[in-house]
């Protein structure tokens, strides 16, 4: 039961921080459509910016994360939707999905070209201390990743249903037409949701990171795991996003443990295979109105 | 087939021909992959743009093939039985793929065909006794015809030249019939196609299978031509490989996977030079080609060639167009 | 009387607690214009789709030449005779017009297997190219069916309805937004079609001047229930009809 209930809690733990991967990912496909399958490389290279102004530049690692997190807007938000997704949207989904998958690829090969090809170790932000909790054993880390997660998914969420621009950038994302009739400004809505989608990628690069060594591969992983908690909690709904990504946390370390390891890989995608054909709007997803 | 296209092919063929002489071996290997990878493209390019179905599992049907095809190879037979079973596997394997596609379209069944990917993956690696596991098969023989070798480079060169001809073919022949245009019809207005009385399941069915053979039928050449398969060779990443031949030189075109798989095997090996930064260049030529132009090479010389001529045509058109 | 071509045999049809087709009835003979008119809500398209068999009614049998197509498939409703156009625009933007012509018979000719090793054009480029001619297309043959104006994609998609030689076309709101000197075109091919082929066409339409003038028979449906029915000049005089429309 101890074990068990160990097992369970760091699957929560990893999947709080894919679910933070997972809810950007869905948001940019509200918002714009955008199938983003450099998703992955954009939490693998925040720890890169981190590592950059920590070890190259030599200052310390909260500025460096604060430094990174706004890296990561400017670069992997506004850039990549000025550069990339704003000129091809007229063009449909296809394209785009090569534009971003080539764009991964270039992330990888700058980043083992220019910082390096082996993986490095990632400072942690906390403590290497363990608790207990009705017998299992938790380590801090794992209980703060979790916190620092659900944290941000939650002012997310209030921020989306809350505040003005949040519920602007709602409609944007449900009904562009309508919101446009409303006075909504589109164009700022969805630039918004790529500014969120890389501060997103940043807090998951960091908390993530310390977990694996800082690697320029790391995103292909990371990038599919967001896709399935996407998938499988629900498209088009963060809540989805946000169960998607703790179950697929918590059936890895499951499976990890208790089928084949040889195995442990496909349990997650037999399940996107069984969601899909079986539930396609996902768990918590509503079928969407609008025509894909 | 016009007069000036035939012209055209024939030329094509004579250059391909006269290509690999005198050429190093390593240089004849490189063709052989392209030839290679053309005939697995020249299938995603039938199944995602003809019919508009698509599959990120691409790798995986090469995979299948190579595996049997060397299975086969090395338990005696000959390389030729190998083929038809990898071709007739991958063609029954793609016919059960295709059932998701009745349901789901679009980026779910992109996801559907991506988790497949890496379910066969883990097969490979985990499956040791039948596959190697992560050591893979080595020492396929290369097949012999009528008493010719194909073990020195260049008749190998040839011996894949014959198949990819072969192949390239059946494909003209399949998208020009009216299957083809049941195809295009399918990915263009699969509901009006089928009040037509076209069985849009079937052919949704065919698209998968057929695309998915010559998936197979290239992992028979890949089985002899490597000579070391392993699972690697199959992952997600190489289907997306594939899936970037097609689109890069433009999906829903005949030559479209052909300068496809040309840019994607070949061109890495001019930007060597390059050293490190090859991939870069490569990655960042790839985002610039879709922005600029989404049907791939192939679209961009027609844009190209509509902007050197006038476009009288589309005032003809509009003129008549005014008198109904 | 000869066998009739489409008949509807009480049929109803509800969503939820809302009755949208009550207890319908009623035979098109072979060579029939009829036109199928009513407000909005009025069942007409709830009714058209039972005839589609894309919704199986909860009550009733509809039968196109004997045969009941009750959640039949599109493409076996097509083979059976059953041409149909589109309310929106429904060709093949990306392909030729002798291309779509030619898609809209190619499936009635020869087996799967001969349609793949046969000729490219399934041996009907002639009969196309007629079919072109009749909806006096010929100057657009070789363009794509994306870039012609909306009267000609909507031409186009009557000329693919026909070309499998159907008994029964079914015509979804065929003037919605065409203009009016395309209108007269498109009714005249009708019109011309019907005399020359004996082929019979059920109707949904709002424009009232076109139904009238192209049809034979109408049929009049309101709440779900048949209100009348009779010649146009029956229709036009119908007080009932006048208050559904003007009451609805």
């Amino acid at each position: 039961m101890a074990e068990f209930l160990q097992i369970l809690i760091s699957g929560l733990s990893a999947g709080s921080i894919y679910a933070l991967a997972a809810v950007g990912f869905t948001l940019l496909w509200q918002a714009s459509q955008t199938i983003n399958f450099a998703q992955g490389e954009f939490v693998m290279l925040p720890a890169f910016f981190v590592l950059v102004f920590t070890v190259k530049m030599g200052l310390p690692m909260s500025i460096a994360i604060v430094l990174a997190l706004f890296l990561s807007v400017l670069l992997l938000g506004a850039l990549f939707k000025k550069l990339i997704v704003e000129p091809m949207l007229s063009h449909g989904v296809l394209p785009l999905v090569i534009a971003t998958i080539a764009l991964g690829l270039l992330m990888k090969e700058m980043v083992k070209e220019f910082y390096s090809p082996l993986g490095q170790p990632f400072p942690g932000l906390f403590p290497h201390d363990v608790m207990s909790i009705l017998g299992a054993k938790i380590s801090v880390a794992d209980f703060a990743n979790f916190v620092i997660a659900m944290g941000t998914i939650i002012i997310l969420q209030l921020f989306l249903s809350r505040t003005r621009t949040g519920r602007c950038m709602q409609a944007t994302a449900q009904n562009p037409e309508v919101a446009k009739i409303l006075g909504v400004d589109i164009k700022r809505m969805v630039m918004y949701t790529f500014l969120i989608n890389g501060a997103l990628a940043a807090i998951a690069s960091v908390l993530i990171t310390p977990i694996y060594l800082a690697k320029f591969s790391n995103g292909e992983v990371l990038g599919l795991v967001a896709f399935i908690a996407a998938i499988v909690g629900g498209f088009n709904q963060i809540r989805g996003a946000l169960v998607g990504g703790l179950l697929i946390g918590v059936i890895d370390n499951l499976s990890a443990a208790y089928v084949s390891a040889e195995y442990r890989q496909a349990v997650p995608m037999l399940l996107l295979i069984f969601i899909i054909m079986v539930r396609p709007q996902g768990l918590l997803g509503t079928t969407e109105g609008r025509t894909v | 087939m016009s007069r000036k296209h035939l012209f055209f092919v024939i030329l094509a063929i004579a250059v391909l021909i006269l290509a690999p002489l005198g050429q190093k071996n390593y240089i004849i290997y490189v063709m052989c992959s392209w030839l290679m990878f053309s005939v697995a493209a020249m299938g995603l390019n039938l199944t995602l743009g003809y019919a508009g179905q698509v599959s990120l599992a691409q790798a995986s049907f090469v995979g299948i093939g190579a595996y049997i095809t060397s299975l086969i190879t090395l338990a005696g037979y000959h390389w030729v039985l190998g083929w038809l079973a990898a071709m007739g596997a991958t063609f029954v394997i793609g016919l059960i793929l295709g059932y998701p596609a009745l349901r789901v379209q679009h980026h779910f069944l992109a996801f559907v065909t991506l988790a497949f990917n890496t379910i066969v993956f883990l097969v490979f690696r985990n499956e040791e006794e039948i596959t190697g596991g992560s050591f893979g098969l080595v020492g396929m023989p290369r097949p012999e015809f009528f008493g010719i070798q194909t073990m020195q480079q260049i008749n190998f060169y040839y011996f894949t030249l014959v198949l990819f001809l072969i192949s390239a073919f059946v494909f003209w022949w399949i998208v020009n019939s009216p299957w083809g245009r049941a195809f295009k019809a399918l990915r263009e207005n699969p509901i009006r196609a089928e009040s037509l009385g076209v069985d849009t399941r079937r052919i949704t069915l065919l698209a998968f299978g057929i695309g998915c053979a010559f998936g197979g039928g290239a992992g028979a050449i890949m089985a002899p031509l490597v000579q070391f398969i392993e699972p690697g060779s199959f992952s997600l990443i190489h289907s997306l490989k594939i899936l970037l031949m097609v689109v890069v030189g433009g999906a829903g075109f005949f030559y479209g996977p052909m300068l496809g798989a040309a840019v994607v095997i070949i061109l890495p090996e001019f930007l060597r030079f390059t050293e490190g930064y090859y991939l870069m260049i490569y990655a960042f030529l790839v985002i610039v080609l879709m922005v600029y132009s989404p049907n791939g090479l192939i679209g961009l010389g027609q844009k190209l060639m509509a902007r050197l001529k006038p476009q009288q045509e589309v005032r003809k058109d509009m003129q008549k167009g005014a008198q109904l | 009387m000869s066998q009739s071509v489409l008949s509807i045999r009480n049929i109803s049809k509800s969503f939820g607690g809302i009755k949208a087709v009550r207890d319908v009835s009623f035979d098109v003979q072979p060579g029939e214009v009829l036109g199928l008119i009513g407000p909005n809500g009025s069942g007409k398209s709830t009714l058209f789709n039972c005839v589609l068999g894309q919704l199986r009614p909860d009550t009733g049998q509809v039968t196109v030449k004997g045969t009941s197509v009750s959640g039949m498939r599109a493409a076996d409703l097509n083979k059976l005779g059953v041409g149909r156009t589109f309310q929106q625009l429904s060709v093949f933007p990306q392909m030729s017009v002798i291309e779509n012509i030619i898609l809209a018979g190619q499936e009635h000719h020869g087996s799967m297997v001969s349609r793949l090793f046969g000729p490219s054009d399934a041996g009907l480029t002639g009969e196309a190219e007629q079919m072109i001619a009749f909806f006096r297309l010929e100057h657009l043959r070789d363009e794509m069916a994306g870039s012609l104006s909306y009267g000609q994609q909507k031409l186009l998609d009557a000329a693919m309805a026909f070309m499998a030689g159907p008994d029964l076309v079914l015509l979804d709101e065929p003037a919605g937004g065409v203009n009016l000197t395309m209108l007269g075109h498109l009714k005249d091919r009708l019109q011309t079609y019907n005399r020359e082929h004996g082929t019979t066409f059920v109707v949904i339409e709002h424009n009232m001047e076109f139904v009238m003038s192209l049809c034979t028979r109408i049929i009049v449906l309101a709440e779900g229930a048949i209100i009348a029915e009779g010649s146009p000049d029956d229709i036009r005089s119908n007080q009932q009809v006048i208050d559904a429309y003007l009451g609805g």
